[in-house]
């Protein structure tokens, strides 16, 4: 009886196994970011780095200045000095005085909110996009992207990375594929650096899309031990008041 | 076959099973429940207020919000401190005996941390108006020859004086509430925040 | 006078305890299966909850809706539980509803005297898809907002009154603010009211045939000079006592994803939702939940353009008439037993593969239907094999189950 649906269960799941032999969506090859939430004062570099180069025109209107320090540990002097620029009232959400109006004459696209960011496209995608730039004439910027084609935004942090020039070819397939990058002029980091210091960025913006990431780890352990400790004592009890059955 | 149903067993299984049960639940809760909270939201829109006062001559005031209310900003004129003083008859509370109208710096005859600086809550303590300035003395004012000056509620005709102080015989039953504030310099007071927890 | 005898004396208290619990009596085989109607209830109840306070926050506007979610996120104390309670608990409702239904397809729970529970329980599944439709719309994503696009204009498929119906379902030319503020009442006020009344009025029917269990055995044939049925036994204490430990596990696996795993690589809370709605950025792939996707799935393999009307409406059409399909289950099943313990190779292989052409649909529905995802054919022709299987199911039926070498039903549970 029941291995007969078992068998025939079976031999149609056999059907699947291609689909997990099968490449997950996406067709753009992403480089992993390391993420490490635990790692305060990677994510405090990480909020340096995106108050000062990227505050200016992307808002981050869905965290609060104050919620940030906190949760990051920096205390209220060194975020009243250094990183609000904005308002003087801690409390305040990361928004950005720029109109949507200005900022669709003066760059064709309003930047988006980078609040949630990281959970819409994902670490990969922020740290292979933000090490992905390369000097290309033909665009209004001057500056073009290996991710995200033509895009509006410049290298913001090209003097950290420096210029770079991108080598395309050909693949077998004729698509056009990244061969190399070529360093025109030296940046004030190397890539090593460079791509440290995204790392801490992307880290911090993970925090940025879900800063109560910080306790629900830590909070679920004790709640699953609870929960084990109640399974085990209810099915005692079951087995207890079941013992009169038979 | 059966065995007999251990009764004290049972028992027990089912009272601890219950007890952690409940324990659980109420944990369950407890986030549930703190969510009504006020939110960060709600704690940043009532944030303390800084008030710069450098540019407030004698006689003139200001009014700032501070959580949802108007804050008075009065800086009193030697005048106005001494008539003060000859009214005190027919005040209700001229010592400020009730406690909860003001923070403890503030239960002094000129209900302020500095004499000259006064800073109350516009808000009648009757039924909640916003009572109006009556600066100007005697019969000029409307209120009468004796009036020496301070604020007017027109709502249901409850006066304070420079202090904030109720009259008596008024519909409103207490002083104006002083808020807990403190100076953060010379010139610079920031409301919210009382003495004790600037200096701490 | 003790409180209990001064309630009982205006109120039916002790009497409805003895007749629906302490006195009511149900088989003594129920397994595994069996616990899934009591968990659906549990997760009703937190669904209730949790959606009461997220009302105390969310705003309802097109321009305030994505952020209030945000704020309920961050600035709301705990709120982000409360959020994750409620994302978790929508997909685990329909995985609780979906092994609830086939319990009642194995052991035939939905043949005669059970027809009305079966279909109470139907009328249940379909409020509850239309409540998470309703609900999906709230966050103001950008799958939300193309979701609801997506499913409104299949109504505008309808001959005729397509589209006037639904420009009057949206209230608006396009989903706009007067879709979102009416699908908000229909998702905090009109489902949760019906939801609750059929709940009860499933449970009332449930009662007054008695339950049905594995063996398919009618327990209320054999009673005992008490007039209580030998193979029963009273639901409380022991299946207070047994619920309450599966209600112990379910809440582990439950709380273990709320606090680990939320979105669940995508399955729950998807990435795209996590962009506001863009009416100029379509996503590249819009899909419903998982829960939704076999009907997806149905819809979308009606691809032929020749059919009178065309494709997308024979889609639509396909997509209703598999879920219609299940209410004619009592009726379709016409075998000489009850339970599948007793079936014979026919039933038991119809079952079995109407099971995993579900699962298969389910899946194919959150993939591109050009792509080949499972083995050989492209997406959309598993769709066709799959959704020829799932009709199969239900037309044949009144041929298989005739026919199909039964064993003989016991007198007594096993």
């Amino acid at each position: 009886m029941k291995s007969m649906m078992t068998r025939l269960l079976a031999v149609l799941c056999l059907l699947w196994a291609p689909a997990g032999l099968a490449a997950g969506g996406g067709n753009e090859r992403l480089d992993s970011a390391y993420i490490d939430l635990a790692n305060k004062r990677s994510l405090r570099r990480g909020a340096h780095t995106f108050v000062n180069y990227c505050l200016s025109c992307h808002e981050a209107s869905f965290m609060r200045y104050e919620r940030m320090a906190e949760d990051l540990g920096i205390d209220s002097e060194t975020l009243k000095q250094n990183m609000m620029f904005a308002t003087d009232k801690p409390g305040e959400l990361m928004t950005v005085n720029m109109s949507d109006q200005d900022a669709k004459t003066w760059f064709g696209v309003v930047p988006p909110d980078l609040s949630l960011t990281a959970r819409s496209r994902g670490p990969d995608w922020i740290y292979t996009y933000l090490r992905g730039f390369y000097r290309d004439e033909s665009t209004t910027t001057g500056w073009n992207n290996t991710l995200y084609s033509n895009v509006a935004m410049p290298h913001v942090l090209y003097e950290w990375q420096g210029e770079r020039k991108a080598n395309y070819e050909m693949s077998a397939d004729g698509a056009k594929v990244l061969a190399s990058f070529e360093q025109l002029s030296p940046g004030t980091m190397s890539t090593k650096q460079y791509d440290s210091a995204i790392r801490d960025l992307t880290n911090f913006m993970v925090y940025l899309a879900e800063p109560a990431k910080l306790v629900r780890y830590r909070i679920g352990f004790w709640v699953m031990g609870f929960m084990l400790v109640f399974a085990a004592l209810s099915y005692a009890l079951k087995k207890e008041y079941w013992r009169d059955i038979h | 076959m059966t065995d007999e149903v251990n009764s004290g067993r049972r028992r027990l299984l089912t009272t601890v099973t219950t007890g952690v049960g409940l324990a659980g639940a109420v944990a369950l809760a407890v986030p549930l429940v703190a969510s009504m909270k006020p939110s960060a939201r709600a704690r940043a829109a009532g944030a303390p207020v800084e008030v710069e006062i450098d540019d407030l001559a004698p006689g003139q005031m200001k009014v700032v919000e501070w959580r949802g209310k108007p804050v008075w900003i009065l800086r009193r004129t030697e005048e106005m401190l001494q008539e003060m003083e000859s009214n005190i008859g027919q005040l209700s509370d001229p010592d400020s005996e009730v406690a909860e109208q003001q923070p403890a710096y503030a239960q002094n005859e000129h209900r302020s941390i500095r004499p000259d600086v006064l800073v109350v809550l516009g808000v009648c303590t009757h039924l909640g108006c916003a009572p109006s300035k009556a600066f100007d003395k005697g019969r000029a004012s409307g209120l009468g020859e004796d009036w020496v000056g301070g604020f007017f509620c027109p709502c249901h005709g409850s006066t304070f004086d420079f202090s904030g102080r109720v009259y008596k015989n008024v519909p409103a039953p207490t002083n104006l509430v002083v808020p807990p504030h403190s100076y953060i310099s010379e010139n610079r007071i920031v409301i919210g925040v009382d003495e004790t927890e600037a200096t701490a | 006078m003790s409180l209990l005898n001064w309630i009982d004396d205006r109120f039916p208290l002790t009497k409805v305890w003895n007749e629906h619990m302490a006195q009511y009596y149900a088989p003594k085989n129920f397994n595994v299966w069996y616990f899934f109607g009591a968990l659906s209830l549990v997760v009703l109840v937190l669904q209730i909850v949790t959606g009461i306070i997220l009302t105390m926050h969310y705003k309802p506007d097109v321009d305030l809706a994505f952020a209030s979610v945000e704020y309920i996120m961050r600035d709301v104390p705990a709120g982000w539980f409360v959020r994750y309670l409620h994302g978790v608990g929508a997909s685990m409702f329909f995985l609780v509803v979906y092994l609830h239904m086939f319990r009642a397809m194995l052991y035939g729970s939905h043949r005669k005297p059970r027809e009305l529970i079966w279909l109470l329980g139907m009328v249940i599944y379909v409020a509850l898809m239309a409540e998470a439709f309703f609900g999906y719309l709230l966050p103001w994503g950008n799958m939300s907002y193309w979701g609801a696009q997506v499913i409104i204009s299949l109504f505008g498929a309808i001959p005729v009154i397509g589209e006037p119906l639904a420009e009057w379902i949206r209230g608006d030319f396009v989903v706009s603010d007067a879709t979102l503020t009416r699908f908000f009442a229909f998702h905090v006020i009109l489902l949760p009211l019906l939801l609750a009344l059929l709940v009860y009025l499933h449970i009332v029917a449930l009662h007054k045939v008695g339950s049905n269990n594995p063996d398919g055995v009618e327990i209320k044939k054999n009673k005992d000079k008490d007039g209580n049925p030998v193979d029963g036994i009273p639901f409380h204490p022991y299946y207070t006592v047994k619920d309450t430990f599966g209600v112990a596990v379910f809440m582990t696996i439950f709380l273990g994803i709320v606090f680990f795993v939320p979105e669940l690589g995508g399955w729950f809370l998807e990435k795209d939702n996590f962009a506001p709605a863009d009416i100029l950025q379509t996503p590249p792939d819009i899909v419903p939940l998982w829960y939704l996707t076999p009907y997806y799935s149905i819809l979308r393999a009606v691809t032929f353009e020749w059919l009178p009307g065309g494709a997308k409406l024979w889609g639509v059409i396909a997509m209703g008439a598999a879920i219609v399909m299940f209410f004619f289950l009592p009726w379709l099943d016409r075998a000489k037993v009850r339970s599948i313990r007793y079936r014979g190779w026919m039933y038991k292989t119809a079952l079995t593969l109407f099971a995993v052409t579900f699962v298969m649909l389910g899946y194919l529905g959150t993939k591109n239907p050009g792509h080949v995802d499972l083995f050989l054919f492209k997406n959309v022709v598993w769709a066709q094999i799959g959704l020829v299987v799932y009709f199969a199911f239900f037309l044949l039926m009144p041929i298989y189950t005739r026919f199909d070498p039964t064993k003989p039903e016991p007198d007594r549970v096993g």
